[in-house]
């Protein structure tokens, strides 16, 4: 896996269209899932859904809290439920549900947020989800997941449907490219080495895995630099087995997410390795603790350096 | 059971609550002894529910929204064999499982509840589950008055009209107090039937302490076809103990001795 992956710039589907088309796949042979919606089947892509499989759809309105405690109530009697509503609301409005509903309970409801992170950009800070990961990795018996890819996405909805136990999905609404090469493992829990070089680690999850390629790419290319990436798809519980084995190489670690810089993916990557005698030169890339700036999800990404550019300079700096 | 037998009963029920309150130092009393009653009947004359069907699909669910009087639904599982009641010597100890509100660990509790405001749309998301599959268990839940003015139960109770949920029934322990001040005063409720009523509910008011009301309510579900039905309790905080009844301080007030033994007093056959 020395070089960057040959797939970066074919562009495939959004994960939010093979959530739903996996979806569609599994319901057709297994009448135990059930979609749970909030008034949230046409932004989670779910109205052919609906109407193929009208008896495993149950439409809540708009209201989250609801919508986690009906769908914990129906995982108790075995339903395999998915609890769809953008990542925004599901993560803070029906916090509490979560945490004792879901999690306390343990009904083992698969939330997906929707939209998550600055997909809804231009829509401000209502709709935003930069909290997320660190609101849920402090919720005991809840698994945390952002997939980078189409492959990811298809495989933790996948597994997720046959899980004993809860867990949170989220992901954005844009095409992704295609990150993966064929033929590769997924598991919860087990992060994946993309490509691998010994001079930097950039640990990334979700969206923001395409542009640490990318950056990664432009590194080796410009630079002769040569970078290891990892998405971290699942952000708890964390892989500490990879996070030992990149920091072991003594290599400066950046840590990308499409999240607030507190709480997420690389405080809980800086807390391992502190703890852990790692003293690699280390720097989170995510969104400031600031009123989020507006635009679409690429202009944000481009404005708080989560780009290929941005990436790559974050990068020369902590080479230096 | 008779009404004789039930009225039996919820003596032995009221001198557990407080022996096992008294033993801990801990408890929610006078809620406890508000909804006991129901709890009785539901156990004893409804409930298809034994330690011998608690893992059955088609067992009826009860579902504590008003968790803290827990106290109440400890003393009738461990009456009707869930577990020795010697068990509950060990209430809010530490390591315990026998805690201030309801967890699953404790055989026959279908849900962790505690945080007011979830019991009703566990109770909705079973329903549904139910309805689904065409399965002929019932849902019930016991919400407190005093709990009403979290959001979340008005959530559920348009749901639950919107699914024509006839295999749900709330009951309301309606005792008018809360830790503040009479629930009136706090955030009333009132006229409590009207507003269900007009969320797509029948409903039914009883005497929450009068057996045979309660049992006639019970056996006439569903009030109508395809409602949701509420069964508003008119209870009494701290009901069976005379200087508990109505009282503010004895939401999570525990006897003294001296009070204890009044107690036990007033509550013998």
């Amino acid at each position: 896996m020395g070089d960057v992956i040959t797939g970066l710039d074919k562009k495939a589907q959004a994960n939010l269209d093979v959530f739903s088309s996996t979806l569609q796949e599994l319901a057709s042979t297994d009448r135990q899932i059930l979609v749970v919606t909030s008034d949230s089947r046409g932004s989670g892509k779910l109205v052919p859904f609906g109407q193929k499989y009208p008896a495993q759809h149950i439409e809540i309105g708009i209201a989250e809290q609801n919508l986690v405690g009906v769908a914990a109530g129906l995982a108790s009697t075995g339903k395999k439920v998915f609890a769809v509503s953008p990542a925004c609301f599901l993560s803070a409005r029906s916090f509490e549900q979560i945490k004792t509903d879901v999690a306390y309970s343990d009904n083992p409801v698969k939330l997906i947020g929707i939209s998550a992170g600055v997909s809804y950009g231009a829509l401000g800070s209502t709709h935003h989800s930069l909290h997320d990961f660190a609101a849920l990795r402090a919720v005991h018996n809840l698994m945390v997941v952002a997939p980078a890819d189409n492959f990811e996405t298809e495989q933790a909805i996948r597994k997720a449907a046959e899980l004993d136990h809860p867990i949170y999905i989220r992901f954005g609404k844009k095409p992704m490219p295609i990150l993966t090469e064929e033929n590769q493992e997924f598991e919860f829990g087990k992060g994946r080495i993309i490509c691998e070089g010994n001079d930097l680690a950039i640990v990334a999850t979700g969206e923001t895995v395409y542009p640490a390629l990318l950056a990664a790419r432009k590194l080796d290319a410009i630079h002769g630099l040569k970078t290891t990436v990892v998405s971290m798809h699942t952000i708890k519980p964390l892989d500490y087995d990879l996070l030992s084995a990149v920091a072991a190489k003594g290599c400066p670690i950046l840590t990308v997410e499409e999240h607030s810089v507190f709480g997420g993916l690389g405080e809980a990557c800086a807390s391992f390795l502190i703890q852990n005698g790692f003293r690699n030169r280390f720097k989170i890339m995510g969104i400031p603790d600031e009123y989020t700036v507006t635009g679409s999800q690429i202009e944000i990404f481009n404005h708080y350096g989560l780009s290929e550019e941005g990436i790559t300079n974050e990068a020369l700096a902590l080479i230096q | 059971m008779t009404v004789n037998e039930l009225a039996h009963k919820s003596v032995q029920y009221r001198r557990n609550i407080l022996k096992y309150i008294v033993g801990a130092n801990a408890g929610h009393t006078g809620g406890s002894l508000s909804c006991i009653d129901i709890l009785n009947v539901l156990y004893n004359n409804v409930l298809n529910i034994s330690p011998e069907t608690v893992k059955s699909p088609d067992r009826d669910r009860y579902i504590q929204s008003k968790g803290h009087t827990v106290e109440a639904l400890y003393v009738v599982l461990a009456d009707q064999g869930f577990f020795p009641e010697s068990d509950l010597e060990t209430l809010c100890r530490y390591k315990s499982h026998y805690i201030g509100h309801p967890t699953k660990k404790i055989s026959g509790i279908e849900q962790n509840t505690g945080s007011l405001g979830h019991g009703l749309s566990l109770s909705v998301g079973t329903a549904i589950s139910a309805k689904l599959d065409e399965k002929p268990f019932r849902v019930f839940t016991l919400l407190g008055d005093g709990e009403l003015p979290e959001g979340s139960n008005w959530e559920a109770a348009l749901l639950a009209a919107q699914y024509k949920l006839d295999n749900l029934c709330a009951i309301v322990d309606k005792n008018g107090l809360q830790i503040t001040a009479p629930t009136a005063e706090v955030c009333g409720t009132d006229p409590l039937d009207k507003k269900f009523e007009a969320f797509g509910w029948a409903v039914r008011e009883v005497d929450g302490h009068d057996f045979t009301q309660l049992i006639d309510a019970f056996d006439a579900l569903p009030f109508e076809p395809g409602k949701p039905s509420v069964i508003i309790a008119n209870t009494v905080k701290g009901k069976g103990v005379s200087y508990m009844e109505n009282q503010l301080k004895w939401h999570h007030g525990v006897p003294n001795r001296e009070q204890y033994e009044q107690a036990l007093v007033e509550l013998s056959e």
